[in-house]
């Protein structure tokens, strides 16, 4: 039985909401149908195409492969380094465990353009390493590396894998079979959601990857910035395209895990 | 790693008395072994640079004044306020904005309400270069604003490449972050709260302004605190968004690749990380949570 | 009503209410009921039985399905939200907000309605004595222990002269030895205030304390209405006789005006017709006689020592073992044989229903 004054607060809000939404989606969109339209200028009446798709591939195939590689690298090396430490400091607890992730969380309160300087300064001399991909795995390392071990140490936190591994331990499980039988597998959520995040982020990094970068090691974000100083916008859209393809599915797969083990904790 | 497991006891108790003292070693040397590589990692790649980039921002011409030189000098001194004014405009609008549609959706089911919030939060991991471009088909030469804006009055209008360009960019990223922490404390709040007000005759805004916005609170502080810190180190958006506009991570960007004014670009990115880093730890005393920002 | 004063608020009818929620559940078949000025009556039954949706609707929290009405002294109010019902409401979990210290909490109706800041401070500190909570007038919310908040609550819903004051069962929340102290100061202060009050508790011991009738309630529909005697002595059917107080319930053939039992036989009282018959006995209107020539006798099966008194179980002398009550003087072990006596005025026959 909603009245007159509930119903018309009810349809501003909703304008409000639709409004606020189409500023966010609708440029997408005209990006997306921009990257497939023969013209931009003319719209969708000029036809369909995959042309400048094509010309994005041939552009920048290495650019976009650099990236996946650069991303599951990051995954590996926040996985082998990470799930370990972060068992390590939730058993460790303590003012020790706490400042360490104060520690390894700063990289996100500073800019990475603050951090990307800082290692070209300190490394500037490594010539070699400097120049390869293998830098810019370092920053992307340094900057994903908190959501693993945050990711891991909740669900440790969240399935009292204490318990287990005190029960694992009266049984006579030495720390490394425990780790690796009773830890690892308890803790598979907490790890994939991380393994999503890491993979996620590192695609889209260019704060940090653009100083890091140079023409030869560039990634995709970094392509984009400069497809969109130099290519005309059709190109542009197409790679912008190409980035949606990648990510969307990996935010959704994130929102659809997210609310899918939100509800398995529910109901322990 | 087989022979590490316990050993297989001959008699109740036996296995016990030689497992004593090996345990507890075992786990320490373990744990150890685990904190290491990531030990290593952090203080090659982040604490000794971050810690050099202090030290070279000191030893340049002018040597330690180029802290001081953020403050001091009227060229970076107008990029410093420009650049706060942003910041602090930003979280102010996104706050509002998502204040009203966060409310809105937690609050009313509809259909079609599941695809509303996949709309307004999945820019959520874009990065800034792609916000820029956002914003260039939005506001830009060719945008949709001009476009409409020269069909309805003749003149187009392109807001693209200045400060409203810029801040509508900051817009488009902050949004989505701050309206999903919003969606998740409004879901939290007590409905036997809000009725008890109405019971006491509080009409609708009573009810908002006395009860719903103040257990709000700890949510305003956490994600405006995030939106701002976010906003002060947002370097995509304004990169491709390029031009003349005149906020301070552009500004270090071009010390360093246009002028190698490196020392004083490390001065300032040093100002920068303090300022961001302060901003977000103040937000978690109040807020009493980890609140990071993020690209 | 009101000790010796007024009585105050208005009256309530509830009409033909119903509630069917969005998901499917029905929580309430059609409900109507009248109730007085300045009466308190309380809802009772167990978890689910429609008791709180009762409460909410006339509140105006919940609306009625159509053809449902809620009257306050003849007035319509169905379409009045809450907030224009000029009721007090305590919820089960006091709901105090958090952002305002106690006298601020107390003071917010009053706000709401304007009342000047001088008159309102006056009027707070009224209700501060009366719920007396003196003292803690300046502390924020989480410094209170429950009982203090429970009083806050309270204070609060009365600050506004309410028409009606209604309670979601607000001594749930304590623990039992705070639940008797605050019902007596409760029950004090109702009979003070005289307004009409709509309470809501899932025990029966509160409800019997504290109402003038009670409204026994079992899936959505009413059960039996009546004054805690009526409910206790003369209950209505067999779910009333065994939520309000321990209850003998024995099913047995009724010939020549006496039930026939397997200890024997038990005299009923004139005019009892003959056939199968619910008979409910409380325990403590069954006596302890010698075994040798009594009308019923059986056996005991155990003793348990409840303070005031004994509470056996008495085997053999109905197909179901009886609860009978003893004086803590008699000297009763298991496996005892006992002759029990009932007067027949104390058995109440009961229409014979399923469980």
């Amino acid at each position: 039985m909603k009245n007159l004054r509930e119903r018309t607060i009810f349809a501003a809000q909703l304008a409000f909401t639709l409004l606020v939404a189409a500023f966010l989606v609708v440029p997408a969109v005209r990006s997306m149908l921009a990257g497939v339209t023969e013209s931009y200028f003319l719209g969708i009446r000029s036809g369909f195409t995959l042309q400048w798709v094509a010309e994005v591939w041939e552009r920048y195939d290495a650019t976009i492969l650099r990236s996946f590689a650069i991303a599951l690298a990051t995954l590996a090396v926040t996985l082998v380094v990470g799930v370990p430490a972060a068992y390590a400091l939730y058993v460790r607890g303590g003012r020790l465990a706490r400042t360490v992730e104060e520690i390894i969380t700063l990289p996100l309160a500073i800019p990475g353009l603050a951090i990307a300087l800082a290692l070209l300064q300190t490394y500037q001399g490594f010539g070699a390493f400097r120049r390869s991909s293998l830098f810019i795995l370092v920053g992307h390392v340094i900057f994903t590396m908190p959501f693993m071990v945050r990711s891991v140490m909740a669900v440790l936190a969240a399935t009292d894998i204490r318990a287990l591994d005190e029960g694992a331990a009266s049984l006579g499980a030495s720390a490394w079979r425990r780790f690796r039988d009773v830890i690892v597998p308890n803790a598979r959520g907490g790890i994939l959601a991380g393994s999503l995040m890491v993979v996620t982020l590192s695609l889209g990094e260019f704060n940090l990857t653009l100083m890091l970068s140079t023409p030869l090691t560039m990634t995709l974000p970094v392509g984009l910035a400069d497809a969109y100083a130099s290519m005309r916008l059709e190109v542009a859209s197409a790679y912008t395209l190409v980035f949606f393809v990648m990510i969307i599915p990996l935010l959704v797969a994130m929102q659809m895990f997210a609310g899918w083990s939100a509800a398995r904790g529910g109901r322990r | 790693m087989h022979g590490i497991g316990a050993p297989s006891p001959r008699t109740w108790g036996e296995g016990a008395q030689a497992q004593c003292t090996q345990p507890a070693m075992r786990l320490k040397t373990f744990l150890l072994l685990c904190l290491l590589p990531l030990a290593i990692i952090v203080i090659a790649f982040f604490l000794i640079p971050m810690a050099l980039l202090v030290v070279v921002g000191a030893r340049g011409p002018t040597g330690l004044s180029a802290y001081a030189a953020i403050l001091l000098e009227p060229r970076y001194r107008a990029t410093l306020v420009n650049t706060v004014l942003l910041a602090a405009a930003t979280t102010v609008a996104t706050l509002a904005i998502a204040t009203v549609a966060g409310i809105f959706l937690q609050r009313h089911r509809f259909p079609g309400r599941a695809v509303l919030v996949a709309f307004l939060t999945f820019p959520l991991a874009f990065p800034g270069v792609v916000v820029g471009f956002m914003i260039i088909l939005l506001a830009g030469r060719q945008g949709l604003i001009g476009e409409i804006t020269l069909a309805l009055f003749g003149d187009k209008q392109v807001w693209a490449y200045s400060m409203v360009g810029l801040f509508l960019g900051y817009l488009y990223f902050s949004i989505p972050r701050v309206i999903l922490t919003i969606m998740a404390a409004v879901e939290k709040l007590d409905p036997s709260l809000e009725e008890a007000a109405r019971a006491l005759g509080a009409g609708p805004w009573a009810v908002q302004r006395d009860v719903v916005l103040p257990a709000l609170m700890p949510a305003f502080v956490a994600s405006g605190a995030i939106a701002f810190a976010t906003a002060m180190g947002a370097f995509g958006t304004a990169f491709t968004l390029a031009t003349d506009i005149d906020v301070l991570p552009m500004l270090i960007y071009s010390e360093f690749t246009l002028s190698f004014n490196f020392a004083i670009a490390a001065a300032l990115s040093v100002g920068l990380g303090l300022v961001t880093w302060a901003v977000l730890a103040l937000a978690r005393s109040l807020a009493g949570d980890t609140v990071a920002a993020a690209g | 009503m009101s000790a010796g004063g007024q009585d105050h608020g208005v009256t309530v009818r509830v009409e033909a209410c119903a509630k069917t929620f969005a998901d499917g559940t029905r929580a309430l078949e059609p409900v109507t009921l009248d109730i007085a000025r300045g009466e308190t009556v309380v809802f009772l039954g167990p978890s689910g039985c429609g008791k709180t949706t009762m409460l909410r609707i006339i509140a105006g929290l919940e609306q009625p399905d159509a053809g449902g009405r809620v009257l306050f002294n003849g007035n319509d109010v169905t379409g009045v939200p809450i907030e224009r019902r000029n009721i007090g409401m305590v919820f089960q979990s006091y709901a105090l907000f958090p952002n305002m210290n106690v006298a601020d909490n107390i003071g917010y109706g009053l706000k709401i309605r304007g009342v000047a800041g001088a008159e309102r401070k006056a009027r707070i500190a009224e209700l501060i004595a009366l719920t007396d909570i003196e003292g803690l007038e300046r502390r924020r919310i989480d410094q209170l222990s429950g009982g203090q908040r429970q009083r806050v609550a309270l204070a609060r819903a009365v600050a506004v002269r309410p028409s009606a004051l209604l309670l979601d069962e607000p001594l749930t929340a304590l623990d039992a030895a705070l639940r008797e102290r605050l019902r007596v100061e409760l029950n004090r202060l109702l009979r003070t205030l005289g307004v009409t009050t709509i309470y809501v508790t899932h025990d029966q011991a509160e409800a019997m304390a504290l109402g003038d009738r009670i409204v026994v309630m079992r899936k959505g529909a009413i059960a039996q209405v009546g004054t805690p005697r009526d409910v206790y002595f003369a209950p209505a059917n067999r779910f009333v006789a065994e939520f309000i107080g321990a209850a003998n319930i024995v099913e047995a053939e009724c010939t020549d005006g006496a039930l026939a039992l397997p200890g024997g036989r038990l005299p009923l009282a004139n005019g009892a017709v003959g056939g199968k018959v619910f008979a409910m006995i409380r325990p403590e209107a069954v006596a302890i006689v010698a075994p040798d020539g009594a009308a019923l006798s059986g056996r005991v099966e155990s003793v348990s020592f409840v303070g005031d008194r004994q509470r056996l179980t008495v085997s053999g002398a109905a197909a179901r073992p009886l609860l009978v009550d003893a004086a803590n003087s008699l000297d009763l072990k298991a496996g005892d044989r006992i002759g029990l006596k009932v007067d027949p005025a104390a058995v109440r026959l009961l229409p014979g229903e399923g469980p």
